[in-house]
């Protein structure tokens, strides 16, 4: 694919399942903040590791080992010229974003929060990034506090800033909510953080697919995403931490792969990024995301802003023409999410509605129950985009919803 | 699944329920009484029933969030239990259950679920079937769980 051309037709052909049907109707699959379709690129390359590259990794002398290894190490590599690290060791590979927090949860702040330390995450947290710090803060006697948002959903940050104090040692933050869209000033929050010594881990699990994403830039001290929502494979996430921190650490898993070397009485670890990946990585997994990103820069990251912005404002303008129907995240600066209630219908009666035409959203609380806490709902429908959704995919959202409210009328 | 299966689900008497539920209100002086919660989807109620001496549901009542279907089922619930005794109300909750998970045919098997039987389609959907049972887990609950009887 040429770099410099956004060409909707040709990508949607490198997604076979774009093209099913459901329920009789042609698919509209509008549920990509929930997972993503993958390219043929990353279905191929995980199936070749297992057709014909099967070997575990680290391990073996013999030549499937070693070009398993190479093939792991290659996407280590690609991952950190993806977000910019300095350094591949700098790469750890997790089984999602979940697990990237409950690491740095667990291993950083067993080994560096003590009672009376203070934790600042946003309001818009989804639960992962949330309950993690509560039970931190309940085995260490840390003190969680929440940042604000504003109705439009937009962190609002004096609040934040007035959070912050030389007691704050860890600053959690979703870079862009899974359920409001809002693309958070985290450059900012760092900057802010770090000035009072706090260290910064960013949740960007719905940030990789819609924007560039530079650690060095944003000068954050972790960051978390997941695989499968950056077109890539299941059960494969990636911790990026600096280099110092990621070695003060100790290991949060043990067993093979992690130690240098082992006797009854004393163990001693392996280097980075060995030491935080105990065991048997998802090596087919670590392959295939290293193809998603291979695929995702093909397309470019900045023209994949570019389409999702328009998108974005033609779906916002389809939505809110529509009676009834009130938006939920309203922020400036918003990326791939249309959340939103109606008048009447419940979302899950209107996701199964539209679903019968063939169109998958999410319904429910998205895993952010204090944001349907803040709005006053108990639920929301979130149809939320991708590269390779259309207008004329929002076109048919905004008739089966019409649909729906015929039925309810 | 069919594609006239959203007919099957949002039927005329499940949508009127929903717009009008029966029912719908704390019942004063209620001797049982429970919460229902559905944590994946936030629905959220609560049953309140007044069983007499003679062990019978002599007025039943509902409060909550939730969908349609919840609405409805809550609402039909209220109406079918006004009235039966105990022992008959969970073998109604036993012919519901079975109904909604696809194990009894209102048209071929023997029943005695009268209206209800307007939710035999929703075993086609089996993310929906807890919207469904959530009132009848929750009525049961009420009158199995004594400590939650209302102390009045």
């Amino acid at each position: 694919m040429n770099e410099n051309t956004f060409d909707i037709d040709s990508i949607r052909k490198d997604f076979q399942n774009l093209h099913i049907k459901v329920n009789g109707k042609p698919l509209v699959y509008l549920d990509n903040a929930a997972t993503t379709f993958k390219p043929q690129a990353v279905i191929d390359a995980t199936a070749d590791h297992y057709k014909t590259g099967t070997s575990n990794i680290h391990r073996g002398v013999h030549t499937l080992s070693q070009q398993a290894t190479e093939a792991f190490e290659q996407s280590r590599d690609k991952v950190r010229d993806f977000i910019g690290a300095r350094k591949s060791c700098e790469i750890i590979f997790t089984k999602g974003t979940t697990e990237a927090i409950n690491l740095v949860a667990s291993s950083y702040g067993g080994a560096f929060l003590n009672k009376g330390d203070e934790i600042i995450i946003s309001e818009m947290e989804h639960h992962s990034n949330i309950v993690p710090w509560q039970m931190l803060c309940a085995s260490k006697g840390c003190v969680l506090k929440i940042a604000p948002f504003n109705d439009q959903g937009e962190l609002i940050f004096d609040e934040f800033a007035k959070r912050l104090s030389a007691k704050t040692k860890l600053v959690a933050m979703v870079y862009v909510s899974n359920s409001l869209g809002t693309i958070n000033p985290v450059k900012e929050v760092i900057k802010a953080a770090n000035t009072q010594g706090a260290v910064v881990l960013i949740d960007a699990a719905q940030t990789v697919s819609h924007l560039p994403v530079n650690v060095q830039g944003l000068d954050c001290d972790f960051l978390a995403f997941s695989g499968h929502k950056l077109f890539g494979p299941n059960g494969v996430g990636v911790l990026y931490g600096k280099e110092k921190l990621l070695n003060a650490m100790p290991p949060y898993q043990s067993g093979g792969d992690m130690i240098a070397s082992v006797t009854f009485e004393k163990t001693t670890y392996n280097v980075l990024p060995y030491k935080l990946e105990a065991g048997t990585p998802n090596v087919a997994g670590v392959i295939g995301l290293g193809a998603a990103i291979d695929y995702v820069r093909s397309v470019g990251l900045t023209q994949i802003a570019e389409y999702e912005h328009e998108l974005l404002a033609y779906g916002t303008q389809a939505l809110s023409s529509i009676d009834g129907l009130r938006l939920i995240g309203t922020a400036k600066n918003k990326a791939s999410i249309l959340a939103f209630v109606l008048e009447n219908i419940h979302p899950h009666d209107l996701g199964t509605l539209v679903d019968e035409e063939g169109v998958a959203i999410r319904t429910g609380h998205h895993c952010t129950q204090p944001v349907m806490k803040h709005f006053g709902v108990p639920a929301t429908s979130r149809a939320s985009l991708a590269f390779y959704n259309t207008k004329e995919e929002i076109d048919c959202l905004v008739r089966a919803i019409h649909k729906a409210k015929d039925i309810f009328k | 699944m069919s594609h006239d299966s959203r007919s099957e689900l949002y039927q005329q008497v499940i949508l009127e329920h929903n717009k009008k539920p029966r029912n719908c209100r704390k019942l004063q002086g209620a001797t049982h009484s429970a919460e229902g919660y559905n944590p994946l989807c936030g629905d959220h109620l609560t049953v309140y029933l007044h069983v007499n001496n003679e062990n019978i549901i002599d007025d039943i009542s509902f409060e909550g969030d939730g969908c349609a279907i919840s609405q409805a089922s809550s609402s039909m619930m209220t109406a079918a239990l006004k009235g039966k005794p105990i022992d008959e109300a969970k073998d109604l909750f036993g012919q519901f259950h079975k109904l909604i998970t696809g194990e009894l045919d209102p048209d071929k098997d023997q029943h005695s679920l009268g209206k209800l039987a307007v939710f035999s389609g929703i075993w086609h959907f089996p993310a929906r079937v807890k919207c469904a049972s959530l009132a009848w887990h929750t009525m049961n609950g009420a009158v199995e769980h004594k400590e939650t009887i209302s102390t009045e």
